[in-house]
């Protein structure tokens, strides 16, 4: 998308110069894996969010903090296409991965999944399979084909952190792990299908400190190779795990926007905005 | 040291239920919950009773062979072989036909249909539980087997050398296979009822975690929504084959009730079912000797449903463990 299409379709905004510069400052960075361009979502009637543009850099981890209900877990789904399988979803914009829109017709929703893997807020590792099998079962849910699986459990459980602690019991079931490992585990198992970003919607609100860190730590690791996204309404997190920040805010009523966005270190150590300088404070939301 | 004083122990259990209205209450519910087992009871000794006069006059081939005298000369024979042997396969035909079926439907209101669709399909399928047998055993003698004929007419044309569809008579009418098909329409609200309750019930993060593995829905069904409710729909099938196994009104008006063992061939006229001889039977008893020898073939019924109802309860609890 050009620059000029861009002023046009994001007049709607009182600051669109200063989060267009912010917004070119951020491409300039590095190679941008994964893009949102005027990004608008609906459910039925009600309009969610306006104008959502992110730029995501290759292998970095992007934190979306703000209030509660003002659209980043929704945005966050819009980019790896879950958004569209609640009834009565719909979008306007496009969402660039390797330069392509994944809301392409000729795309297969599918393939976009595998390449940009989910994390969700509650630990999710299915119930009735072992630890091995969750770790392998994307490649066998979405009929992928990969050898040597040992050393993918092995590989994706180190990655996540988590191996040392199951090696011996690769058989159980995942039922029997805590909560922090099994969110780890559900790390493992998204990383099976070898994904080039994963999205993480509050990964660490349901685990205590400890598992907390280590959760954080495997982000960090992981971010050397893939390209994460990440949305916490800790900002301690977003500041210990993430590279870039937007924050995200909705008026009563009214779809959410992004009112700031650039370097982490910028939002909250010099934030332009007053409401962003009032939330990274916590005086609201 | 000072000795402590002594204790003196209140019984709080009774003080729990100290007040009157709930004591008077306590005791309704304890009344009415044994009169349902004292109502099982009863029926199970005076049934019980008939079968040990049975089993003594007529000894155990009163279970294991298939012939139907009793009127006739002074040896009065009974069997009921055939007729147990039946009534199992009428089920298994109406469960081969009503399971696919009830769990595509369940999957489509629950995962497919428009809500609003898939609320009205809802409420029409409980309410076809609702039809009285008599009703659909009139439908089925007037507008499902005529049809019916043709289609195991051409079932036996062209899949004939399968022995399951011999026919030898030329006869089409009177099938277990039509009985297996109204049982199966009987069966086929229960168990949608159940599973759908079930699939509904699949925990929505597991299905995001599928989706955002990039599962279709059938991958998602077959790993994630079909195991979870597992237990669950078992325990459907056999509230459905429960109903079939006691069924006796619709079937005695389509099923050519014979007193011999027909053991595979569905499509050919002639087969048994024990609630149907009962009913077949009971308007032209020859004496009190055959009534109770009908008492005792219900008696043996009741054994059957009671142990199918065992069976799924152990299912259900069984595989529902091994889910947590």
């Amino acid at each position: 998308m050009s620059t000029a299409e861009y002023e046009s379709t994001a007049e709607y905004e009182g600051d669109v110069t200063v989060l267009e510069e912010q917004f070119m400052e951020q491409k300039s960075v590095g190679p941008i894996e994964l893009e949102s361009q005027d990004v608008s979502v609906w459910f039925g009637q009600r309009k969610v969010l306006e104008g959502v543009n992110i730029a995501f850099p290759k292998n970095t981890v992007t934190a979306l903090i703000g209030p509660s209900g003002c659209g980043k877990s929704t945005y966050i789904r819009t980019l790896n296409r879950l958004h569209e399988l609640i009834p009565g979803a719909a979008l306007a914009g496009s969402v660039l991965y390797e330069g392509k829109d994944i809301y392409d017709t000729d795309i297969d929703p599918v393939h976009i999944r595998l390449q940009i893997g989910m994390v969700f807020q509650k630990p999710n590792p299915f119930p009735s399979m072992t630890i091995r099998g969750n770790v392998l079962s994307g490649l066998k849910l979405s009929g992928l084909k990969r050898d040597q699986h040992d050393d993918i459990v092995e590989e994706t459980l180190t990655s996540a952190g988590l191996w040392n602690e199951v090696k011996d019991r690769l058989d159980s079931a995942a039922g029997e792990l805590s909560g922090g490992q099994q969110q780890r585990l559900v790390i493992a198992r998204a990383l099976a299908v070898q994904p080039h970003v994963l999205l993480m919607d509050e990964p660490c609100s349901a685990l205590d400190p400890t598992s907390t860190l280590k959760i954080e730590e495997t982000i960090r690791e992981l971010s050397k190779d893939i390209t994460i996204v990440i949305v916490t309404h800790n900002m301690q997190q977003a500041v210990r795990v993430s590279d870039y920040t937007a924050f995200f805010l909705a008026a009563e009523n009214e779809p959410g926007y992004v009112i700031e966005q650039g370097p982490t270190t910028d939002i909250f150590g010099s934030p332009r905005d007053q409401r962003t300088l009032d939330y990274v404070n916590g005086r609201f939301g | 040291m000072a000795t402590p004083p002594t204790e003196t122990r209140r019984d709080l259990d009774s003080a729990a239920t100290s007040h009157r209205g709930d004591r008077i209450f306590n005791r309704g519910i304890t009344v009415a919950a044994f009169t349902a087992l004292l109502v099982l009871a009863g029926i199970a000794i005076f049934l019980g009773v008939a079968a040990v006069e049975a089993i003594t006059t007529q000894g155990w081939s009163f279970l294991f062979t298939t012939e139907w005298k009793v009127d006739q000369g002074d040896e009065p024979v009974a069997g009921i072989w055939g007729m147990l042997y039946g009534s199992v396969l009428l089920s298994v035909i109406g469960l081969v036909i009503a399971v696919p079926v009830s769990l595509l439907l369940s999957v489509f209101i629950v995962f497919l249909a428009p809500r609003r669709l898939g609320r009205v399909m809802t409420n029409v399928i409980d309410l076809m539980a609702a039809i009285p047998s008599i009703i659909l055993g009139l439908w089925a003698f007037y507008l499902l087997s005529p049809p019916a004929e043709q289609w195991q007419f051409l079932l036996n044309k062209y899949l004939g050398w399968i022995p399951i569809f011999q026919n030898d008579s030329g006869n089409f009418n009177g099938t277990p296979f039509i009985a297996g098909f109204v049982l199966a329409i009987m069966m086929i609200p229960i168990i949608t009822s159940v599973s759908r309750e079930v699939l509904g019930r699949t925990p929505p993060e597991l299905i995001n975690a599928a989706e955002a593995l990039g599962c279709s829905l059938w991958t998602m069904l077959r790993h994630v929504a079909l195991p979870y409710g597992r237990g669950g729909i078992v325990g459907g099938i056999m509230l459905g084959l429960g109903r079939a196994l006691g069924e006796t009104i619709a079937i005695f008006f389509v099923l050519k009730l014979v007193y011999d063992i027909n053991w595979y061939k569905i499509i050919e006229s002639e087969g048994g079912s024990v609630a149907t001889l009962i009913v077949a039977t009971f308007g032209e008893v020859s004496g009190p000797y055959e009534l109770n020898l009908l008492l005792a073939a219900g008696f043996f019924l009741f054994v059957g449903t009671l142990a199918v109802n065992v069976i799924a309860n152990l299912i259900v609890q069984k595989t529902g463990r091994s889910e947590r």
